[in-house]
Parts: C-alpha cells; structure tokens; sequence
C-alpha cells in the first residue's frame, strides 16, 4: 500500500472534486468513505451507536444504500480510504458484500492503492470468509476483541469469547491479512490495573499492527449506563482511569507502538489509520447509511437516525439527510483544536494561522505557556503537541 | 374616601400572608380561574421559587360589603424576612391598618412581635387573624392567650381563618371595612404622596408607586419631588389592579402608581414626598425610616468590559429596592466594581440573584463584611466596611465592631443548644424571660460580624426550625479584629479577604480554605489555597489537578456532539474569573461566609 504524509490543511471541498487529477500527489488530501451497516445480530450493553437487530432486512437496506450512493455522487467523486462499520458489517454474507463492494466501485472511484477497512466481529469470521474479503479488496480488518477475559466480555453483552478472539486474529493472518486493528476496553468494572496490562503484553506479544485501548464510556440510553446509574456498579474514578490511561501509553510505546491518536496505537507509522485519521486532521468525508455523518470542510450533515426514514426518504428518491450545520470560523476552530489535541502530530501553528489568520501561539500565550511547562505540550517543528500526558487532557486543552 | 381602606398584612415568615392574599384577591373576584395563580403578589421567579415575599407589592380590591355598598380594600403585601423590615416599614406608613396574622400552629414568633411593634409605631388600627385553624397541629387556645399575654393585644376582637382551605375570608373583609379607619386628607388641599416604592418598565420608563395623603393629582400636572425639587409632567396616573389600570386621577386617600417620564432614576427616592410644583404642601410628609445597610460586599462584572453595564443595571434595580445602595470601587485582583451596602445576608443574595435574572450580569461578589470602626494612633476615626481599607495593624489604637441585640424565641427544649451557640457567637448580656410555658425569649448582645457569618442558618438548625428570630444594631464595641488574606497560588485576592476577629481568625482561615476548596473546580494545575494574616500562612489546603479529560473514542459521527459540549463548557468557564491560571466560580466568594455545621 502506498504512505501518504498527511501534512496539509483540509482543502476546499470544490478542488477534492477534482480527485482524479491528484492522484499518487502526496500533498493533497483525498476524502475517505464510509458506509454505515447499522445491524447487530444482538446489541452490546455498553453501545449508543445506531443499530437494529432486524438481519433480514438487509437485502433493502443494501438497495436503499446504493440508491444513496447514487445520489450523493457529486458531493465528493473519488476516495483513497473507505471504511465499513456499522453496527456489524460482518452480519453481510459473502454475496451481500460482494455486490457492495462492487456497486461502491461503480458509483465512485476508489483508487486502486485505497485503504479499504472492515470492522468485524470475532464470531462472524472463519478463514473461508475472511479469504473472501481479502480477494474483495479489503486490505485492513478492525476486530472487535474488546477483552480476551470471557467474564469481562458476558458484562459487556458481546457475543464472543476470549478463545473465538483469539481464533480470529489468526485466521485473518492466515487469510493474507497485514493490516489487522483489534478494539480493547478498559476501565470496566471488576477489571484490574494489572489483568489489563496482560491484556496489552498479550495483544503485543502477538504483533497486532495496530491497537485501539478505549476508555468504557458510559452512554445515559445505554442499559449499561442506566444500571450504573442505578447504582448496580461502579465505574474506576478518573484518578484510576489516567493511571489505565497511563499504563497503556508507556506500556505499548515501550513495545514499538506509537500513541498516535487518544486511543489509537500503531507500529510504526504505516500502520497508522488512514480512514479515521482524516476526522483527526479535519479532512472531509462523506459518510452513507442511516445516521452516518459527512463533512465537506464547512458543513455537516447526519442522516436519518431511523431505518424505517432512511427507506422512505430513498423510495421517495430524496437525500435522507436529518439536519446539516453550516461550521462558522469559531466552530471550525474549536474542531480544529481539540482534534488536533487528540493527536501526537498536535496542530500546525503556521496552517492554523493561515486557515483562521489567528496566530495561536500569540494569542493565547498566558494559556499555554504554564501547560507547556507542566510537561502537558510541547512544541515542535511549527506543530504544538501533546504530551502523554496532554493528550489525556485533550478536551479540557481545547478550552483555551 | 368613606369607601377606601388601605391595609396591609404583616406576619412571620411562613405564616401563610401571601396565601392569604391570594384568598382576598380571589374573593373580591378581579382574578378567575384563569388569571390566578399561587402567590399572585410574588410576581419574580424568586419570590415564588423561594417561598418568600421581597418587595412590596399593591392592589387594590373592589370589595361588596355587607352593608350593600362597595369599598376600594388597597392591599399592600410586605416581606416577612428580617432583612426587609425597611420594605414593611414604608408599606404601613402607607396604610391605616394591619392584619397581624399568626400561625395557629407555632403562635407568636420572633417578627410577629417585631412586625406588630412596627405597627404600633405607625398608630395602625390591628387586627389579629389566627391562619392555619384547619391544620391538625393547630392550638388556637394557646394563640388567643399568647395574643393577650404576649403581644399584649385584646384577643377579643380576633378573626380565626384558614386561607388554604378559604375559611373566614368574608369576615376578614367585613372588618376591614368596618374596623380599619378610612383615610383622612382633603382632595383639596395641596398635593402631599408618599412614595413607597418603584420600578422601572422598559416601554414607560419609571413607575412610581405611591400613597396620596392629601390632594390630588391628574395627567398634565406638573410635580416635585421635594427631596431634591425635580420636576416632571405626569404622564399617566391609575390604580394597580392585576395590571395597571389608568384613571383620570389619584385622590387623598388613595394607593396608586404615577408615570412621570423620569428618566433619571437615581430621582425617585422612596421614602420621598410628590407635590405640585405650582401649589406645594408645607412640608415633607414623615413615616419613613432611613435605609441603614448592615452587611457591604462589592460586586464586579466577570469580564471587565460589562462595567457600564452594570451601572446601569446598579442604577435601575436601585429604584426598585430602596434599601440597596452603592458606590464605585475597585480591586486589584477584580478590577473595577461597585461597593455595596445590604439589609442583611439574604438581601444580598436577592441582589445578586435579581441581577442575574432580571438585569442579566455575570458578576462576583465579594466576602461580605459588616462596618468597623477604628480609631487611629493620629486620633482620627475612620469607618470600614471593605477589608481593602484596612488601616494596617501597627496605626490602629482602637478596633471596634458592630454589635446587636437579638430578640430569639424558641420552645424550651433547645435552650441549651441555642446558648451554646450564641456563646460561640461571643454573645454577651443574656436575659431569659417566659412568655408562656414551654416557651422562652432569649436575648443577647451578639457582634454583628457573627451574625452575618452564619448565625441564621445554625439557629434554624439547632432549633430545628422552630426558633425565630430579629435583631436591631445597637453600637459598637472593642474587639481584637485582624484582616484575613486569602491566597490563590501564591496570589492575594483582596475580594477574598475578610476583617475577623484575633481569637477566630485561625479557624476563620481553615474554613475559607476549606470552603474554597469545595467550590474551586479542579484544573489542569495543582492550586494552593492558603490563609494569612499580615504575612503569616495561617491555613492551607491543595485542590489536585485533573489529569484525564478527555473522550475515548472521537470519530465522524462524534465530532459536532463534542464540539458542542465544548462550547457549553467555554460558556461556562467564561461566568468564572480568572485569577492568574485559576477560574474561580462566583460561589466562591460567598462560601467563604458559610458554614458546613449544619
């Protein structure tokens, strides 16, 4: 697969429409893809994102999803990363998503060189599957191991286990896969400090290319953030989650990974995310699927929050767009930071004044000069960047 | 004027007056169905969120007595805390008579026999109403005796009610009309009109609520107020029913409201007398007292380009809170401000709230402090009520402080406890007297300081509620009094500091850091909070950095839920003041005053 250095500011929205002209030009940014499969065989107990359970339905939804495509051909023509998630896009039987695949590469032009991801779930792929997939054009899996401790994962309400997350790491190996991603979760309750630093040593041990360590976050419409705020269990405090955080950090970097984003570790810089890093560095993407966001530089747009919605507003031959907001500069700006903050690669002081004619640095000097002492930024090559410890305070870093 | 009685009701806190009200307005039928709500009087949100009433209010009932003909009953509600009684004074010299209603529940309290006093001093006709008869606690026998011993009244002529429940509302009305005396004031002689309160309404400008005690006034006349001979035409004058209604004019006799186009607020001074400009009245009419503030704090804008604002928000809500005065002022850690002088703690916390609400400023008070006096080495004597004027130790030959005499009621059980308390409060001179059985009537001589700090709220503690109290500034008296720093990482915040006597000036310390402590969010840096006096650290506390803030995951979906969040949050943080690297909330300031003993 062919690296870009993402190195320049979000263009126009008008000029990425000109994709074909700037293939294989490492300076451009291309938009990225992505396809929302909202179904879930069952719904995780943690989750807020929008999913239903009703599988048969996908024949119409796929329907529904290529008349979107169709229609929203246009905003943005040409892609170099497209990512499937959902929901669980690994509820597509092989044909499904065939044809998906097929029809995506009909209506736009994903380049050939393209970071194709596909999130799955550990119970859904045996090696035949994942075969498939690999001669679809799908280069990089995202696994949904979450835990490889099977208390831990019944808590959660996922429907695999440790042994089955394991199985599936190896047959995505097997099936040719170099690009493999596995989701972890820490700060559940009843997980130890130390039984989540076996879960990293193993997940290292075993050379996964790139990790996402995210925090349990607790969602208020979620049945597990309901029972928590019934008082059925506790979550760490903060203090214990900066240690999880913590830990993580050093732990993976001393193994060869980078800490690249809040969440997100690779090994080594080709590993990187190319998809999700676009929303760090607030490059546009054009999202399909019921609920799914897109962004053009100035504005964004939500789908429809509803399949029954999105199927009537597609019959009806409309866009199923819910609400789209026009970005002001202070909005943008605030996006931009604690984004940016997010990020190891931090913000580019100089892009920033060019894009906002605000010189941070100046502006904002009795802010940060302090946070830079205490060891929370640093500044290098023109780009202000958090520090480990910074990024665990990125939100409150974007108040400045 | 035969047909007009201007009455006014005057009870305890809680003892049912604005209920009460809302029975007469009821009645007399000017509300229905629709239009009423519970405490029609108490029009601010603040009033009715915190159960009391804060400003004087009138309206005027059209009332079908009994003996067929129709009577003009001007209701003037008054406020039952003790920080107000300046409100309640002006309202009855307003009127001819009183309802004096208590609580057949808990009988006479502390401002029963405060208010009642206040009427006597007015020469008003009074009527005792006994509410609540309906309650099952209620022990009317016992309040008819406490009418007779205590409060020294004839309980013959008392009325029994229940206003919840709408029992013996006629009769109430029957002996207003029949008992209460009908103004005196000829319609002919020159205009004399107290003006017992104000407003400003942003289409008309000044409202002016007043009394005519003699004479007459019409639109097109010229008058004078004669505080300070201004001269204006009346634009409009008319009576307050549920809205203002207009009239040709205002007699002798009669409650109503006047619209002069005074666009000068600082004008109207309630308390003042209206003439005609071209056929004064001899002179000022009497009956109002002089606003005496007791407890001074400052009040600054959060961002420091809102002073003008302010002042003219200081200037409009001073027309409609006669007691509230101020002055300019400033402070090293909080810039430009104002001085400020309050009836009492709940005064100034009305002040701030209705600032916020009403005249929408961001603003921070400073600790409050009461006035001290001291006498210097050079022999002058200077007056301080801000700690930002502390003479300095080593000039200061005499230090005195504001003392008061309070007047506590309470069942006996917690007599001990209550004197406990005031003898922490350094009170001095008791007297105990008994009422009647079960009862006792404490007095002490208390500083003022402590009362202000957080007497109130123990005293309703310890006496769970059912103790009552009042109190009246007597003079001043020695005492070894230090000035309190606080420091914000190593930073002194003069709006912070606090003249405290030597002997508590140690726990004072603990308590503001700890206090500080509690209302200080904690942010991306360790801050210390530390006590001193005159360069001493006499306390300290640390509140510890935040370290993780941040969300897990932030992807295409994520971004404007976050970002709007953010947004919420910088809104937020901009209603802080930034001290140095510390956002300090506005809770703050005050917290240093309050206590965590209850």
């Amino acid at each position: 697969m062919q690296k870009r250095v993402l190195t320049s500011p979000p263009g126009q929205a008008g000029k990425i429409k000109e994709g074909n002209a700037y293939r294989g030009c490492a300076e451009v940014q291309l938009p990225g893809l992505y396809l929302h499969i909202p179904f879930c065989a069952v719904k995780c107990r943690y989750c807020n994102f929008f999913s239903v359970t009703k599988i048969p339905e996908i024949p119409r939804f796929l329907q529904a999803l290529f008349k979107e495509a169709l229609l929203q051909r246009g905003v943005f023509d040409s892609f170099d990363t497209l990512y499937i998630g959902g929901g669980t896009p690994s509820l597509l039987s092989p044909f499904q998503l065939s044809e998906l695949i097929s029809h995506l590469r009909k209506t736009y032009d994903i380049f050939e060189d393209a970071e194709v991801t596909m999130e799955v779930n550990p119970a859904d792929v045996g090696l035949p599957v994942l075969e498939h997939m690999r001669a679809l054009g799908i280069n990089r899996l995202n696994i949904g191991v979450q835990s490889f401790d099977d208390t831990l994962l019944s808590f959660l309400g996922r429907r695999h286990d440790g042994s089955q997350a394991i199985q599936s790491i190896m047959a995505a190996r097997q099936a040719g896969f170099d690009h493999i991603g596995i989701d972890l979760i820490y700060g559940i309750p009843g997980q130890t400090r130390q039984a989540w630093k076996k879960a990293l040593e193993y997940a290292a041990s075993l050379n996964i290319p790139h990790l996402s360590c995210y925090q349990l976050t607790l969602e208020s419409d979620t049945p597990l953030g309901k029972s928590c705020a019934q008082g059925l269990f506790k979550i760490p405090d903060d203090d214990e989650l900066f240690g999880f955080f913590m830990d993580t950090s050093e732990f993976l970097e001393s193994s060869g990974y980078t800490h690249y984003e809040v969440s997100n570790f690779a090994l080594g810089k080709s590993f990187v995310s190319r998809h999700n890093s676009k929303y760090w560095r607030h490059i546009p993407y054009l999202g399909l699927g019921p609920a799914a966001h897109s962004f053009d530089g100035g504005k964004r747009w939500e789908n429809v929050r509803s399949l029954e919605c999105y199927f009537q507003r597609l019959e009806r031959g409309e866009r199923p767009v819910e609400s789209c907001e026009v970005l002001t500069n202070e909005e943008l700006q605030m996006e931009t930071l604690f984004l940016g903050f997010r990020t190891r690669a931090g913000i580019d002081l100089g892009a920033f004044s060019e894009r906002f004619g605000v010189d941070l640095w100046a502006s904002k000097k009795d802010f940060l000069k302090p946070l830079l002492s205490a060891g929370h930024l640093r500044i290098a090559n023109g780009r202000l960047q958090p520090t480990r410890t910074g990024m665990a305070l990125a939100d409150a870093l974007a108040l400045l | 004027m035969d047909y007009i009685r201007n009455f006014s009701i005057i009870a305890h806190i809680d003892h049912g007056k604005s209920t009460l009200a809302d029975r007469l307005i009821q009645f007399t039928g000017i509300s229905d169905e629709r239009t009423f709500k519970d405490q029609m009087l108490d029009n601010m949100d603040i009033e009715r969120e915190r159960g009391i009433t804060i400003k004087s209010q009138a309206i005027t009932l059209p009332y079908k007595a009994r003996d067929g003909k129709t009577y003009s009953l001007n209701l003037i509600d008054t406020p039952g805390h003790v920080d107000f009684s300046y409100e309640v004074s002006r309202a009855l010299a307003s009127c001819e008579g009183v309802l004096l209603l208590i609580d057949a529940a808990q009988g006479v309290q502390a401002q029963t026999v405060a208010n009642l006093y206040l009427a006597m001093e007015h020469d008003l006709e009074i009527i005792p109403v006994i509410n609540k008869i309906d309650l099952p606690s209620a022990d009317v026998e016992r309040v008819i005796e406490q009418i007779d011993d205590e409060l020294g009244l004839d309980s013959e002529g008392h009325l029994k009610c229940s206003a919840k429940a709408g029992i013996g509302i006629e009769e109430i009305l029957e002996a207003i009309v029949q008992r209460i005396p009908p103004p005196k004031g000829n319609p002919e002689n020159p205009l004399a009109a107290l003006i017992f309160d104000a407003h400003y309404d942003a289409f008309r400008g000044t409202i002016i609520h007043c009394r005519i005690m003699d004479g007459t006034v019409k639109s097109g006349d010229t008058i004078r107020f004669m505080s300070n001979s201004a001269t204006y035409r009346v634009e409009e004058a008319g009576h307050f029913l549920l809205q203002r209604e207009k009239r040709q004019a205002l007699c002798a006799g009669e409650v109503g409201y006047i619209i002069a186009g005074v666009k000068t607020v600082s004008d109207v001074r309630t308390g003042d007398t209206i003439t005609l400009d071209e056929n004064p009245c001899s002179r000022p009419l009497p009956g109002f007292r002089e606003v005496k503030p007791v407890v001074f704090a400052s009040i600054y804008p959060i961002a420091s380009d809102d002073y003008e604002d302010l002042k003219t928000a200081l200037e409009k809500y001073q027309l409609n809170d006669a007691s509230f005065i101020y002055t300019k002022d400033s402070s090293a850690a909080l810039g430009q401000g104002f001085r400020c002088g309050f009836l009492g703690l709940l005064h100034l916390e009305v002040v701030q709230e209705r600032l916020e609400r009403e005249y929408d400023q961001s603003i921070i008070l400073s600790v409050p402090s009461v006035r001290y006096r001291f006498t210097l080495k050079d022999g002058s004597v200077v007056y301080v009520d801000n700690p930002a004027h502390y003479p300095g130790s080593s000039s200061i030959e005499l230090s005195e402080e504001p003392y008061i005499r309070a007047n506590l009621m309470l069942p006996e059980r917690y007599l001990g406890a209550v004197m406990k308390l005031c003898m922490e409060k350094r009170g001095a001179n008791s007297t105990l007297n008994y009422p009647s059985p079960g009862r006792v009537e404490l007095i002490y001589e208390l500083p003022l300081a402590e009362v202000i700090y957080d007497f109130y709220d123990r005293f309703k503690s310890v006496t769970q509620g059912y103790g009552s109290f009042d109190y009246e500034v007597i003079d001043y008296r020695e005492g070894q009094l230090a000035l309190l720093d606080i420091l914000v990482n190593g930073e002194r915040v003069d709006a912070l500091s606090q003249i405290v006597h030597r002997d508590r000036a140690r726990a004072r310390g603990l308590q503001a850091c700890e206090r500080l402590k509690e209302e200080i969010p904690r942010q991306m840096f360790k801050i210390a909070i530390q006590g001193a006096i005159g360069g001493e650290i006499i306390s300290r506390t640390t509140i510890s950095a935040f370290r993780k803030d941040v969300i897990a995951k932030c992807y295409g979906g994520d971004i404007s839920r976050k970002r709007k969040l953010l947004e919420k949050q910088k809104k937020g943080k901009k209603r802080m003041k930034m001290i140095g690297q510390v956002s300090i909330p506005q809770s703050a300031f005050l917290s240093v005053l309050k206590s965590d003993a209850d």
